[in-house]
């Protein structure tokens, strides 16, 4: 593993700001391992989740909110299920997320935040989400082709598929909630970190 | 003593990849005699991603649910097939009970929550309010052909403490549900690992390596079908399982199914009426499978 100087980078305020954020107390881990153990995500990930807990407590805010892991991570709850110290690991996973999002260090795995965003905005639009419209905004967005033509003849004859959204009446509302959220906490949460940087 | 109705909540899936679920959902609630009302004009819980943005905006797309479910009246709790709304519900009504986050919460929606109702699972309403006992009594077609490898999906359960239901390492009720409608349950032990999730689309590797597991374990385990209760699950082991076969070079041909699905033809409803023709890879061969008589101990 590498060297990390820490009288240069530990960042006290950014130790604060998770602890506040999730509730947890990042000292009481004891770096037993038992999280990368049962996390699926290891071999995807460039920090094993344990290592990312022990970066967190060493203050390393640039590393942890760049890695590729935190948009990996699927919020299985194996890390927090298993974890001996009741620490909810995964709940720390998901504000790293929030955090690079906000902070403007979201820049890895940008298909992936592509794609939630995707869903986001179709949800924000009609109330439900549109499994064809987010699938073709995404194709959009990242202009890589569909990777799952091969899926369409099977879907399609079933009837799975649906063309056009199924809007509902409160779709204003669900925008609103979206609207709030910005207006209370900043349009760059909800957006690629790319524009608000 | 008025009836125990829960307020249903869908998800979006059962609109499109997941309708054979929903349709033998309801169908089953109906036979079973559990009542249920949908929530009306009720909208998308935000599934994964609202929560990798904010934990109020998730709990708001989720809790303008749980707002219209305590307008419908006397409602029983909430009920969903889906284990990814399920979450999504569950924790937001578990913060919920926290003034301040709540507070904040409520900002964001026209209509603000005032009662929190509880939460469940349809596997769980089934479990706990009939039960494998009484469902054993209706069975009309044993599915006896049947060695099932039943997997729960990793969010079902965990973590427990919001979750509570059933255990979160070694979950046994779908597997008495299996049993109950004459089914063989194979020892699965990879009952809650994730399948891959949602990154079917944005990095399809991953589901690849995860899914491809799951289905050589089952294989493993001897297993001719696989029964799970989630659609995402559903869609990355059963639509998927061309995929996983030419990255993994392998030639599974497990048919996946949903438990309401095979709880439905236990009780004697058509193939068609619980969806089994909108599955991808066919099920008739393990449902027509002989019937393994049970080897005795011959040494
Ligand atoms: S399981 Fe808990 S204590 Fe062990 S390394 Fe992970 S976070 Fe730390
Ligand atoms: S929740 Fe995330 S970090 Fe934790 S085990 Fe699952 S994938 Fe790994």
């Amino acid at each position: 593993m590498n060297t990390v100087n820490l009288t240069q980078s530990y960042d006290a305020e950014f130790v604060h700001e998770v602890e506040a954020a999730t509730g947890q107390v990042l000292a009481t881990c004891y770096q037993c391992g038992n999280c990368t153990a049962g996390c699926p995500y290891t071999f995807v990930y460039d920090i094993p989740v344990s290592q990312v807990m022990r970066l967190l407590q060493a203050g390393q805010k640039e590393t942890v909110l760049s890695c590729n892991s935190i948009w990996l991570c699927a919020s299985c709850q194996s890390c927090t299920t298993r974890c001996p110290n009741n620490i909810e690991v995964a709940q720390i996973m998901d504000t790293l997320r929030h955090m690079a999002r906000r902070k403007g260090f979201a820049k890895a795995q940008r298909p992936v935040r592509t794609f939630w965003d995707s869903f986001l905005a179709s949800v924000r639009k009609h109330g439900r989400v549109f499994e064809m419209g987010t699938v073709a905004e995404y194709v959009m967005k990242t202009g890589r082709f569909w990777s799952d033509v091969d899926l369409g003849p099977k879907i399609l004859p079933k009837g799975k598929l649906h063309f056009r959204p199924h809007d509902i009446q409160g779709k204003d509302e669900v925008a609103r909630i979206f609207e709030r959220f910005e207006k209370e906490f900043g349009p760059q949460s909800t957006q690629e970190a790319s524009h608000a940087r | 003593m008025p009836a125990k109705v829960y307020a249903y909540y869908p998800g979006c899936s059962g609109l499109g990849s997941s309708k054979e679920y929903e349709q033998s959902t309801r169908a089953v609630l109906k036979a079973l005699g559990l009542e249920v009302q949908e929530i009306p004009d009720w909208s998308c819980c935000g599934s994964t991603p609202a929560h990798t943005v904010d934990h109020r905006l998730s709990s708001a797309l989720a809790g303008r649910n749980l707002a219209q479910a305590e307008r419908m009246g006397d409602m029983a709790g909430v009920i969903t097939p889906c284990p990814s709304c399920l979450t999504n519900l569950k924790n937001a009504a578990h913060h919920l009970h926290e003034p301040a986050f709540r507070a904040e919460v409520n900002k964001l929606l026209d209509r603000p929550i005032n009662t929190v109702l509880p939460v469940k699972s349809v596997l769980q309403a089934i479990y706990e309010d009939v039960g494998p006992a009484a469902i054993k009594a209706r069975v009309v077609r044993p599915l006896s052909s049947l060695k099932l490898a039943p997997y729960y999906g990793c969010i079902m359960n965990r973590p427990p403490h919001i979750m509570q239901f059933d255990h979160h390492e070694h979950p046994v009720a779908m597997d008495e549900l299996m049993e109950a409608i004459g089914a063989n349950v194979v020892q699965f032990p990879l009952k809650v690992e994730c399948c891959g999730a949602s990154y079917g689309v944005a990095r399809n590797d991953i589901v690849m390596k995860l899914s491809g597991k799951l289905l050589d374990t089952a294989a493993d385990r001897g297993a001719n079908a696989m029964v799970t209760a989630c659609p995402l699950c559903q869609m990355n082991l059963d639509l998927r399982q061309g995929q996983i076969n030419s990255a993994n070079r392998t030639r599974h041909r497990t048919p996946v199914f949903y438990f309401t699905q095979l709880l439905g033809l236990a009780l004697g409803m058509s193939e068609k009426e619980v969806g089994l023709d909108m599955l991808s890879v066919d099920p008739a061969p393990a449902l027509t499978a002989p019937v393994a008589v049970p080897a005795e101990a011959t040494a």
